[in-house]
């Protein structure tokens, strides 16, 4: 494949039938023009993830906050095509933010949709590898080249169980930058008690790219 | 906006005609490489064509799209996966509509604003003057590129017929609704997709339907082994399968499904599948199946309350509609510029950019047999990308022009049509993607 896709044929062959999409959202008072940010979860988690605190706190600084269950058992591709579908579904060019598995989704949607910017947080990138075990046991995948060229953050923590230091400094540099650590801090970063922390510093960043 | 003495001078800006599907596509693919655009639309909304409130659509009550939605959508904006397999055209209108707000491309667009002509200046930049369309005073403007996106299907292209009609007759531009056609002895002329469609409304509505084509057609129907045909016919495709071994495969196909249309005095096709545009239609051997539809040849002539058809015989039909076609028109460029010939048929690179001015670009002036969406998006993409270059490493720019340039037509347009005015822009969406590709690929800096 080259730098572009052009030709797809098993997308236009074998289209992902469509599929029931779960999305939680939460709209700010007033709409000040800022683009929707798009949650999207590991697979161990559904759109409740994000429901207690991370939504809540972007909704109130002004961003259209929504966050979507992927289909269940979908493979990576309907994964993508779910977080794509959602995407193109909001009135303005989206903020995909990933975490875990879902910032592998994510990473593929960016093939496929213009994101108005891109957010991998604890990203766990590669697909499974049948028979190891989760921790390492994985295939390195590259990720396709994002549509429309994005700003793209790597948010992790050095303490993560899950991601390696590692795995978090070659995430970011597949998009040309440095992870942004939060040490202290476990792998389900929205859960924690400083769970404020690293939504904060995204949505800085975020004000900062637009 | 202006950051220049002079308000007319855009300097780097580009100037897009028309905010139809291909103007879109190409606002935001310029928008997206950190172009200003400046759009015109003569209409007050967007949607070109597929808005049927414009003057010019050519969309009619009943028109689906031809092509399934995974192979008319743009490849970076699906649309619902909840949609049929065939949107009907108002969805394919508010899917450009939401394409639009989605990426913000309307505060780019000036509506009701006409381009009247476009000049080069001699150093690469076009002078384009514009008037509001409904007249008044005019502006001109300074660009650094121009990017044509006016479509090629609002100019009728109406056939010659001596003699007089007493009835009505109508190009099928101007058809819009089926009641027109209730309880009337209707002739529609014309074995493309339109003159098949509107066959077929009227053959619902009509006292009595005759179907004049001038020659036989591959009448592919819209589903074949359970799938949008176009997705099988895809699967053929993504194997490598020979030209010859697809046409096999498709006329067997044809025989096992659509059937011998030539057993209702349908002419038989004097060229092989593949050789003309893709005329999908599974109502119209049905119609034909039920008696609704009579196939009559070509006509001759009018004469009187009568048409006179080519093998001698005549009806009085009370209506023709004449499904013909449009002619590509760019009435506010010099046909040099396009190095049109005498019939004004452009000659571009890729039937898109131009060969002796770098910085004029047509999008969407293709016939691909599938939709036209994913074309005309990588066509802006190119183009976005080709100004890009030029002012980012001119001379890069100009080894990937003179590379381009010794192309010949065969390496992009390998199709073998029947030689018709309507198949000038015909082409094989992935033979043209691919060169689409091999251009963006040449464009990339060097690793």
């Amino acid at each position: 494949m080259t730098a572009f896709d052009l030709i797809r044929f098993r997308d236009w062959t074998d289209p992902v039938p469509p599929a029931e999409r779960e999305v939680a959202s939460l709209l700010p008072d007033d709409d000040e023009g800022h683009p929707p940010v798009l949650f999207v979860p590991g697979r161990e988690h559904g759109a409740a993830v994000f429901a207690e605190h991370w939504l809540p706190r972007t909704a109130g600084r002004g961003f259209p906050a929504h966050a979507l269950t992927p289909r269940p058992g979908g493979d990576p591709r309907a994964r993508a095509h779910d977080v794509v579908q959602t995407a193109a579904s909001l009135p303005r060019q989206t903020v995909l933010v990933g975490h875990g598995s879902g910032a592998a989704a994510v990473a593929r949607a960016l093939g496929r949709y213009p994101a108005r910017a891109a957010v991998l947080v604890a990203p766990v990138l590669g697909t499974p590898v049948p028979g190891l075990p989760m921790l390492g046991g994985r295939r390195r995948t590259v990720p396709p080249r994002p549509v429309g060229a994005p700003p793209v953050l790597v948010v992790g923590s050095p303490d993560d169980k899950v991601v390696s230091p590692k795995a978090l400094d070659r995430a970011a540099a597949a998009y040309g930058g440095a992870p942004l650590m939060f040490p202290g801090m476990g792998h389900e970063m929205m859960l924690e008690d400083s769970w404020a922390e690293p939504i904060d510093a995204i949505l800085d960043w975020l004000t900062k790219q637009l | 906006m202006h950051d220049s003495p002079d308000p007319g001078d855009r300097r780097d800006a580009v100037c897009v005609v028309g905010a139809g599907a291909s103007g879109l596509t190409a606002v935001k693919n310029l928008r997206e490489l950190g172009f200003q655009v400046d759009c015109y639309e003569r209409e007050t909304s967007v949607g070109g064509a597929w808005n049927w409130r414009h003057d010019r659509s050519p969309v009619y009550a009943g028109a689906h799209l031809i092509s399934s939605r995974p192979l008319t959508e743009f490849p970076d904006f699906p649309m619902p996966d909840s949609w049929p397999d065939y949107p009907h055209h108002s969805q394919v209108l508010s899917y450009l509509e939401r394409y639009s707000a989605h990426f913000g491309l309307g505060e780019h667009i000036w509506f009701g604003t006409e381009v009247v002509s476009a000049v080069p200046t001699g150093d690469g930049g076009w002078e384009v003057t514009t008037q509001s369309t409904g007249g008044g005073a005019s502006r001109t403007s300074r660009y650094a590129a121009l990017v044509v996106a006016n479509g090629h299907n609002w100019e009728p292209r109406r056939p010659e017929i001596p003699g007089e009609f007493r009835g009505r007759v109508l190009h099928a531009a101007a058809y819009k609704d089926p009641s027109l056609l209730r309880g009337r002895k209707v002739l529609v002329v014309g074995g493309g997709n339109t003159g098949c469609d509107i066959a077929v409304d009227a053959a619902q509505q009509a006292s009595r339907v005759w179907h004049s084509t001038r020659r036989g057609y591959w009448y592919a129907p819209k589903y074949v082994l359970g799938r949008p045909a176009d997705q099988v016919a895809d699967r053929l495709l993504r194997w490598r399968l020979p030209v010859r071994l697809r046409q096999w495969l498709y006329r067997r196909t044809v025989a096992l499904t659509t059937g011998d249309l030539t057993r209702f005095g349908v002419p038989a096709p004097d060229h092989q599948p593949y050789e003309s545009h893709p005329v999908v239609t599974s109502q119209l051997p049905y119609y034909l199946g039920h008696g609704r539809i009579t196939p009559v040849p070509d006509v001759r002539a009018f004469d009187g309350p009568a048409v006179e058809l080519a093998d001698g015989s005549r009806i009085e039909p009370d209506l023709v509609i004449t499904a013909t076609g449009y002619r590509p028109r760019f009435e506010f460029l010099a046909p040099e510029l396009l190095d049109a010939d005498e019939h004004g048929r452009p000659d571009l690179h890729l039937h898109a950019f131009a060969r002796k001015h770098p910085t004029l670009v047509v999008i969407g002036l293709v016939q691909p047999d599938s939709g036209l969406f994913p074309l005309a998006h990588w066509q802006s993409v190119a183009a976005a990308r080709w100004l890009r270059l030029r002012r980012t490493d001119p001379a890069r720019a100009t080894a990937v022009q003179q590379k381009e340039s010794a192309k010949p037509l065969a390496a992009w347009s390998r199709r073998r049509v029947v030689k018709t005015e309507r198949h000038w822009f015909e082409v094989d969406h992935v033979d043209y993607l691919r060169s689409l590709e091999s251009l963006l690929t040449e464009m990339e800096p060097a690793a």
